[in-house]
């Protein structure tokens, strides 16, 4: 019984959301009330010139950082209030984060990276077998006891990828995940990225200002000064 | 199990960097080491001076002229009289023994072979009151004493001294200030340190060493006598009864302090204890300070190492490390550093008390060496506590970091 994603909740609720940041005296609004709603299983891209917030924007959906004003729900829970470690917690069992530099741990091998989630969660059961699984998920299978630098940028933005869905996150958060590839791996990534969002259902946020992977997405967001630009349905 | 992944993980990010972790640690293991080293010395010492003590036997007094405690003008000497009333056992019944001894330093000559070395004018019942064993030989007897003989007996090492050999020698004549002696006994190897070495020493009868060494006029005089009390219980009354004899002899009014002194075994066991103990921790306290330089160069590194992962650490965050997690990742890197140097340091330390030992031994001062079980554990737990102290600043700023900050930092 598919809904249409307008009639679910939504996964993302963000109303009214500022971020002021202090530069000495100097106050500068990095985002300005943005008011966004993302359903479960969309695939959305936040767009945007450099300054306009996209990065502040995703620090705050990512739970990285606290907004000045305004309300965040993500999965029906009020994350805008929450305190360091409790925000740990939300990131560790509802966010799954995909960087442009891949951030893995370059002394640990692929799926000692993957597993790496794992351990900051409460829930350690089989840890290996659930890494193995999102390995082979990125078509990794085969290079799990490799460490990063013995992969390629395309293999290791999968492994990335994989250790993002290790814990089954409510959002898979990447930001510019193809910014670091040539075109080629750029292009497999997002093929695995869809494929995901297609056939996992999974709700995937892109951060980006490269329009051809924008274009990829269902629902175009476009950042301007802090305030979200454009109506929000494109495709 | 969450610390054992933090255990594991600190092992991995030490690993990483060898020689630097080794550099790190090299503080603490010179401070530890230094630490252990003295303390196994101090033991060895300690032990040493209580078994040379110890060996003289257990129930002896010794009487020596002066008070140190009371300002005495003029003490008297002690002499052969007081040994006389101090033997009475009417009026002393719990002294068993009085030894007199002259004392003194003289050269001793076997050949071209010639030493400097302490000699002692004693009586024939020196040997009892003192417990001196001999490996060879025998003391000299009351004839001896009272007819003057020449007749020696000597330690062990001075035998080897001058002749090259410890056995063997008895009948053969040394000349001791210039006259002749026939050894008649060797006394039993007990080891002594640099300054007091029994092994080294040289008995002849008392009225000898009064015409042929000292050749005072005072023939009544000695340098010091040596009570030997019935038994180890009965020392107090021993030394009581002493005090009132010599007060009688050196005719002392009650108002005047004594004009000698009565030491018993226990209070100079118990100085020497202190003494070595003040030596020791004083020591030891000076190697800890080494271990506080360690600790703060642990602390320097740990620094650098949270500023080089940064972007680690921000990853960490972002994947749902809580502060705690962060903070127990770096306490117990900075911890194992430590604690890995106490132990390299305590190998150290045993390895200084070996080689300090098998000096001693190299220069016939009997010092084993002890390591304790106590040193070890207290070395290793505060080695522990140096690691968790000075790696608490680094794990807490490491915990701290805004993991957007972190994140973004190049």
């Amino acid at each position: 019984m598919e809904l249409s994603p307008q009639a679910a909740k939504p996964v993302i609720d963000v109303r009214g959301l500022t971020k002021d940041y202090y530069l000495g005296e100097i106050v500068v609004p990095a985002l300005r009330g943005i008011d966004l709603q993302i359903f479960p299983g969309e695939m959305v891209a936040i767009m945007g010139p450099s300054g306009s917030g996209k990065s502040t924007l995703m620090n705050m959906i990512g739970c990285l950082d606290s907004p000045t004003s305004g309300e965040y729900y993500l999965d029906s829970l009020l994350v805008s209030d929450l305190h360091d470690d409790d925000l740990a917690v939300v990131r560790n069992q509802k966010i799954g984060f995909v960087f442009q530099k891949y951030n893995l741990l370059p002394r640990i091998d692929a799926i000692e990276n993957v597993a790496l989630p794992l351990r900051y969660s409460k829930n350690t059961d089989n840890m290996r077998q659930r890494a193995e699984a999102a390995l082979q998920a990125v078509g990794l299978g085969d290079r799990m006891r490799h460490k990063p630098n013995e992969l390629s940028g395309g293999q290791q933005q999968r492994v990335a990828i994989a250790r993002a869905l290790v814990n089954e996150p409510a959002i898979l958060l990447a930001d510019e995940p193809t910014g670091n590839l040539d075109s080629q791996s750029g292009r497999e990534i997002m093929e695995l990225l869809l494929k995901l969002n297609q056939q996992q259902n999974t709700t995937i946020v892109l951060v980006t200002h490269d329009p051809t992977v924008a274009a990829n997405a269902e629902r175009i967001v476009q950042l301007f000064d802090g305030l979200v630009k454009s109506p929000e349905a494109i495709s | 199990m969450k610390f054992l992944q933090a255990l594991k993980e600190a092992i991995a990010s030490l690993s990483a960097n060898k020689t630097r972790s080794l550099l790190t640690v090299l503080g603490i293991v010179i401070g530890v080491g230094a630490v252990i080293g003295v303390l196994s010395i101090g033991q060895g010492a300690e032990a040493s001076i209580i078994g040379q003590i110890e060996s003289i036997g257990t129930n002896v007094i010794y009487v020596y002229r002066g008070n140190s405690a009371k300002n005495v003008t003029n003490p008297r000497r002690l002499t052969l009289t007081d040994a006389d009333a101090l033997s009475n056992r009417v009026r002393a019944p719990h002294i068993l023994n009085v030894a007199s001894v002259l004392f003194g330093q003289t050269s001793v000559r076997f050949g071209d072979e010639s030493t400097q070395t302490s000699i002692m004018g004693v009586a024939e019942n020196y040997a009892e009151v003192t417990d001196l064993d001999l490996s060879e030989g025998s003391f000299f007897t009351e004839s001896n004493v009272t007819s003057r003989s020449s007749v020696v007996v000597i330690g062990p090492e001075l035998a080897e001294r001058l002749t090259g050999r410890r056995t063997g020698i008895i009948g053969t004549t040394v000349h001791i200030n210039n006259y002749p002696f026939r050894v008649v006994g060797i006394t039993t190897a007990k080891g002594g340190s640099q300054f007091s070495n029994p092994d080294l020493d040289v008995y002849i009868p008392i009225t000898t060493m009064q015409m042929r060494v000292q050749r005072q006029s005072d023939t009544n005089a000695v340098d010091f006598l040596l009570i030997q009390a019935q038994d180890s219980q009965s020392i107090d009354l021993a030394i009581q009864e002493a005090k009132s004899i010599l007060r009688t002899t050196h005719r002392l009014t009650s108002r005047q302090p004594d004009d000698f002194t009565l030491t018993n075994q226990e209070d100079i066991l118990s100085i020497a204890n202190s003494i070595t103990k003040v030596l020791t921790i004083f020591l030891a306290g000076i190697a800890a300070i080494s271990l506080l330089v360690g600790g703060i160069g642990i602390m320097n590194i740990m620094l650098v190492s949270v500023t080089e992962r940064t972007r680690e650490i921000g990853l960490r965050k972002a994947l749902g490390a809580r502060k705690f997690d962060i903070q127990l990742q770096f306490l117990t890197e900075s911890a194992m550093l430590s604690v890995f140097g106490g132990l390299i340091g305590i190998g150290l330390g045993w390895l200084l008390g070996k080689i300090v030992g098998l000096i001693a031994a190299n220069s016939g001062t009997p010092l084993i060496p002890e390591i304790s079980l106590k040193s070890v554990l207290l070395a290793t737990l505060f080695s522990l506590a140096v690691g968790l102290f000075f790696g608490w600043y680094p794990a807490l700023r490491a915990a701290n970091l805004e993991p957007v900050v972190a994140l973004r930092y190049e």
